[in-house]
C-alpha cells in the first residue's frame, strides 16, 4: 500500500502549481472570474502548452495520462487558486468522446488547446439526473438534428463543441435505453446559447437547440451509460478541486486563527475555537479518504465505480458546507468580505456542492446502489 | 398554562392584518416577497406610512409617541408584518437608540431626538465595532478628548450598517484609558456631517454595499450629545445589545422565510414529484420546521417572563443563537432546493424593474446570494461564540 504519487504525476501537479501560482495570481482570478468572458483564452493556450490537458487523456486519446489520480491532481491545484478555466466541460465532453471511440481528432485540438468543449446533460427540470432528459434527436439524413434546452452548463458559452445528451426513443427499448450521446458544433444557427455570470466567478449557461445539427457520439441508446461514465470523472474532478479549496481554507483560517487577537489573545487560543477546527481538519481529512476512495475505484465495474463517486460527491457536498460556513464563522467580520480571498474560496466550495448532485442526491443514489446489490435483479434495480 | 391568544389579542391581530391590508404598499411587499434591493427611500416610505398609524416605535412607551404594547401584541405585529412581506423597521434608531435615550437621556436630549426618529428627519447607524475590536468590544479605542463644551474625536469604527445612509451615528468612544477596559467609554451622537468625518465602504460577499468603516479626524461634537454620564457608556452599551439580539433573533423573519421556502419546495421538482416529498428534503424540512415551533414558544416564554421589560440579558443570548441557526436553516435549504440553479448570479436582477427573462425559475435570482449575505445573522450583535459565554457565564454559571 502507497498513498505517494509516482514522481512524474508528483511533477505535474508541482508543475501546475506553480504556474497557477506565478501566473494566475488571486488578482487574475479575481479579474478573469469577474470579465465578461468568464475565462481566459491566454491562460487556455498557456495549460495547453503545459501539458495540463494532455494530463486529462490517455495516449490513445493523445494525451499522456488520464488516469484517475491524474485527473485528481490536476483539479486539486485548481481548486487551490479558484482557476476558473473550462477544464470540468473539456475534462468531462473528452472523457466521453474517448470512451465512445470517437472524435478522437476533436480531442487532439482540445489537448492542443485549439477547442474548448462542454458537457450538457442536465435540463432544467432534471435537477441533477442524467435520465430526465427531454431533449429529443430526430434523424435526418446521414445526421441528427436536435431540439430541447439544457440548464446550467458551465462555461458553455467558451465551447466551440458542446456533448449533449439527448432522447432518441419515446420510451426506453428492450435494453433499458431511450438516450443518447451527440456532438453539437456551437457554432450553427440552431444553437442558442443565453449565458450568465455565476455567484463563485466564471460563467455558464443555458443552452437552447432548435433543430441544431449533430453526430452520434457512440452507439446510438449509449447514451446514459456514456453520459454516466463522463459524470462520474466529473464529479471526481470536482471532489479533488474541493480538496484544494478546502486545504487552501484550512490554511487560511488556521493563519487567521493565530494572528487575530481580541481579549489580548490570539483567538486560536479559546478551547471552544480550537475544537471547531479540530473537527474541520478532521472532516477534511475524511473528504480526502473519500476523494482516493473514488479515484481508486474509477475503473473498477459500474457498481463499485458508482458507489464510489456518489459516497464521494456526498463526502465532499457534507463537509463542504461545513468547512465553508465554518471558515467565515470563524473570522469573523472579515469573513463576510469580498476583499478576503477566504469568502470566495467559501462561494467555491458552496457551489461544487450544486454541480453534479448534491449530498443528497449522491446519498440517495449510494443507497439505491447498495439495495441492488442485495437484490437479485442487479442491473435491473441499479439505479439509471 | 395558556398558550393561546386572548380576545382582545386575537382582535389585535385583525387590526394588524387588516391595516396591512389597506396600507402596505403593494410595490414594496412585492420587492420584499422577491427579496429585491431595497432603497433607502422604500424604507422609509414604509416608516412614515408606520409613523402615521403611531405603529412605528413599538418598543417605546406611549408618552413619546411609542406604542406602549405588550409582549404579545409585539409579537403578533412582528409576525404579520414579516408574514404580509413588509420591509424589516430600521432597528438602529428605533429598536436601539430610542430605548437607550428613553432610559438614561436627558429630557432634552429625548424630546430633541425622539421626534426626529419618528419623522424620518434622522437615519442612525451603529457605531460600536472597530477593527481591533470586534467581539472584545470594550477594547475600544475611537478616542474622545473633552475640550471646553465639545469633544474631539479621533479613531476608527468599522462594519457599520448603511452608513452610507446614515446622518447621524451612536457611538462608543475612549474617554478613559487608565482603568479597566469597560470604564472609560462614553455614549456619543455624533452628526455624520462633521468635518473630519470619512467614510469607506467595504463590499460584501455577495456583491453588496451594506457595511463602511468610517474614520474620524480631529471631530468636533458638542459635549450636549453625551448620552448618560461620562465614562459609563459600557452600561448603556450593554441595554443596547441586548435589544439587538432579541431583534437579530427575528421569530417574524424566520415564519416568514419558512412559508416562502415552503413554496419554493413545492414548486421545486424531483423527478416526477415536488421536492417537498423527497424523503431527504423532507426530513431536512420537518427538523427545520420542529426547531422553528420550538423556538416560538421559547421566544414567547422568555419574552413573557420578562414581562413588559425587554428580555433578561442570557435569555436573549438562547434567543439569539436559535433564531439566526433557524433562519441561517431557512435561507440554505432555499440554496439546496435550487439544485443546479443556485449558481447563476445575475446581480441587476436584484434591482426593481429588471424585466429580463429570469435564469431558472423566478424566485432564484436573490437565493444564494441570501443564503450568503445571512451568514452575518451569527456574527453581527455579538457572535453566537459570544452569546454562548453569555449563557456559560450569566445561566449555567460555569
Ligand atoms: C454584515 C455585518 C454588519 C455589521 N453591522 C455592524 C454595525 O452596524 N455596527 C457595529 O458596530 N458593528 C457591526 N458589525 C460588527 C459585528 O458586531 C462584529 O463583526 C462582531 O462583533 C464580531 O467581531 P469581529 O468581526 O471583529 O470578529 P472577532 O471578534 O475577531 O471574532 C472572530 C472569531 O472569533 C470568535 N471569538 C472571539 N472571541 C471569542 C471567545 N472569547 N470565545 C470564543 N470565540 C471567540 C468569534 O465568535 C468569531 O468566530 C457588523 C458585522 C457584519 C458582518
Amino acid at each position: 500500500m502507497d498513498f505517494s504519487h509516482p514522481e512524474d504525476r508528483q511533477m505535474l501537479a508541482d508543475t501546475l502549481g506553480r504556474y497557477l501560482a506565478d501566473k494566475y495570481t488571486f488578482e487574475d482570478r479575481a479579474r478573469i472570474a469577474g470579465s465578461t468572458q468568464g475565462w481566459c483564452r491566454e491562460q487556455w493556450s498557456s495549460l495547453a502548452q503545459l501539458g495540463i490537458m494532455g494530463a486529462l487523456f490517455s495516449e490513445e486519446a493523445g494525451g499522456y495520462c488520464g488516469g484517475a489520480f491524474d485527473i485528481a491532481v490536476v483539479f486539486e491545484q485548481v481548486g487551490k487558486t479558484l482557476a476558473v478555466e473550462p477544464l470540468l466541460g473539456t475534462l468531462m465532453a473528452g472523457h466521453a468522446l474517448e470512451h465512445a471511440g470517437n472524435e478522437h481528432a476533436l480531442i487532439a485540438e482540445a489537448i492542443a488547446g485549439n477547442a474548448v468543449l462542454a458537457f450538457a446533460f442536465q435540463e432544467a427540470a432534471s435537477r441533477y439526473a442524467p435520465h430526465l432528459c427531454d431533449c429529443a434527436a430526430k434523424q435526418a439524413g446521414e445526421g441528427w438534428t436536435i431540439t430541447g434546452a439544457k440548464a446550467v452548463t458551465p462555461q458553455i458559452e467558451a465551447a466551440d463543441h458542446i456533448v449533449v445528451l439527448a432522447r432518441t426513443a419515446s420510451s426506453p427499448d428492450a435494453q433499458g435505453a431511450a438516450h443518447s450521446l451527440f456532438l453539437v458544433a456551437a457554432d450553427q444557427a440552431g444553437v442558442a446559447i443565453n449565458g450568465y455570470p455565476m455567484i463563485d466567478g466564471g460563467r455558464g449557461g443555458e443552452l437552447a437547440l432548435n433543430n441544431a445539427n449533430a453526430r452520434l457520439v457512440g452507439n446510438r441508446g449509449d447514451g446514459l451509460a456514456l453520459a454516466e461514465r463522463a459524470i462520474a470523472i466529473g464529479t471526481l474532478a470536482l471532489s479533488w478541486e474541493a480538496i484544494g479549496v478546502m486545504d487552501t481554507i484550512k490554511v487560511q483560517t488556521l493563519e487567521f486563527l493565530r494572528t487575530r487577537t481580541q481579549f489580548s489573545v490570539p483567538i486560536g487560543k479559546f478551547q471552544a475555537l480550537q475544537h471547531r477546527m479540530a473537527t474541520l481538519a478532521l472532516e477534511i481529512e475524511q473528504a480526502r479518504s473519500a476523494a482516493i476512495n473514488a479515484a481508486a475505484a474509477l475503473e473498477a465495474e459500474r457498481h463499485t465505480r458508482e458507489r464510489a463517486v456518489s459516497a464521494a460527491k456526498f463526502t465532499i457536498g457534507q463537509v463542504g458546507t461545513l468547512v465553508a460556513e465554518e471558515a467565515i464563522q470563524l473570522h469573523g467580520g472579515i469573513g463576510m468580505t469580498w476583499e478576503l480571498p477566504l469568502s470566495h474560496y467559501a462561494k467555491r466550495l458552496l457551489m461544487i456542492g450544486h454541480q453534479l448532485g448534491d449530498e443528497d442526491y449522491h446519498l440517495e443514489r449510494f443507497m439505491a446502489f447498495s439495495a441492488a446489490e442485495t437484490s437479485v435483479e442487479t442491473q435491473a434495480g441499479a439505479p439509471a | 398554562m395558556d398558550l393561546d391568544f386572548s380576545d382582545e389579542e386575537l382582535e389585535f391581530q385583525s387590526e394588524v392584518q387588516s391595516f396591512l391590508h389597506a396600507n402596505l404598499p403593494k410595490r414594496l411587499s412585492d420587492k420584499v416577497k422577491a427579496r429585491l434591493r431595497l432603497t433607502k427611500q422604500d424604507h422609509e416610505e414604509w416608516h412614515a406610512i408606520l409613523a402615521d398609524r403611531g405603529w412605528l416605535a413599538t418598543h417605546w412607551p406611549p408618552e413619546w409617541g411609542g406604542t406602549g404594547w405588550s409582549v404579545a401584541q409585539r409579537f403578533i405585529f412582528d409576525v404579520e408584518c414579516a408574514t404580509a412581506h413588509a420591509p424589516e423597521i430600521i432597528p438602529f434608531g428605533l429598536k436601539m437608540l430610542g430605548p437607550v435615550l428613553i432610559r438614561y437621556g436627558t429630557e432634552e436630549q429625548k424630546r430633541h431626538w425622539l421626534p426626529r426618529i419618528l419623522d424620518g428627519t434622522d437615519w442612525w447607524c451603529q457605531g460600536f465595532s472597530e477593527p481591533g475590536a470586534g467581539s472584545d468590544l470594550a477594547s475600544l479605542r475611537c478616542a474622545a478628548v473633552r475640550e471646553g463644551d465639545e469633544y474631539i474625536v479621533n479613531g476608527q469604527k468599522t462594519w457599520t450598517t448603511f452608513g452610507q445612509h446614515a446622518d447621524v451615528i451612536f457611538c462608543l468612544v475612549r474617554t478613559d484609558s487608565s482603568g479597566k477596559k469597560q470604564q472609560g467609554i462614553s455614549f456619543l451622537l455624533i452628526d455624520m456631517k462633521s468635518p473630519g468625518v470619512e467614510l469607506r465602504p467595504i463590499r460584501l460577499l455577495d456583491g453588496e454595499h451594506e457595511v463602511n468603516e468610517i474614520f474620524f479626524t480631529d471631530v468636533r461634537v458638542p459635549a450636549a450629545n453625551l448620552v448618560g454620564e461620562e465614562d459609563h457608556g459600557w452600561t448603556y452599551a450593554k441595554y443596547l445589545l441586548t435589544l439587538e439580539r432579541t431583534g437579530i433573533a427575528g421569530v417574524g423573519q424566520a415564519i416568514a422565510g419558512f412559508r416562502a421556502l415552503q413554496e419554493i419546495v413545492q414548486d421545486q421538482r424531483d423527478g416526477h414529484q415536488p421536492l417537498a416529498q423527497n424523503p431527504l428534503f423532507a426530513t431536512r424540512m420537518a427538523r427545520l420546521e420542529i426547531d422553528l415551533e420550538n423556538m416560538k414558544t421559547t421566544n414567547l416564554r422568555a419574552l413573557c417572563a420578562a414581562g413588559k421589560g425587554d428580555g433578561p440579558v442570557a435569555e436573549s443570548s438562547m434567543l439569539k443563537i436559535r433564531g439566526t441557526e433557524i433562519r441561517q436553516e431557512i435561507t440554505s435549504l432555499a440554496r439546496r432546493a435550487l439544485g443546479p440553479y443556485a449558481q447563476p448570479f445575475v446581480s441587476e436582477a436584484l434591482d426593481e424593474g429588471f424585466n429580463n427573462e429570469p435564469i431558472g425559475p423566478g424566485y432564484a435570482a436573490p437565493i444564494t446570494a441570501d443564503y450568503l449575505n445571512n451568514r452575518k445573522l451569527s456574527i453581527y450583535g455579538g457572535s453566537n461564540e459570544i452569546q454562548r459565554e453569555i449563557i456559560v457565564k450569566a445561566i449555567l454559571e460555569l
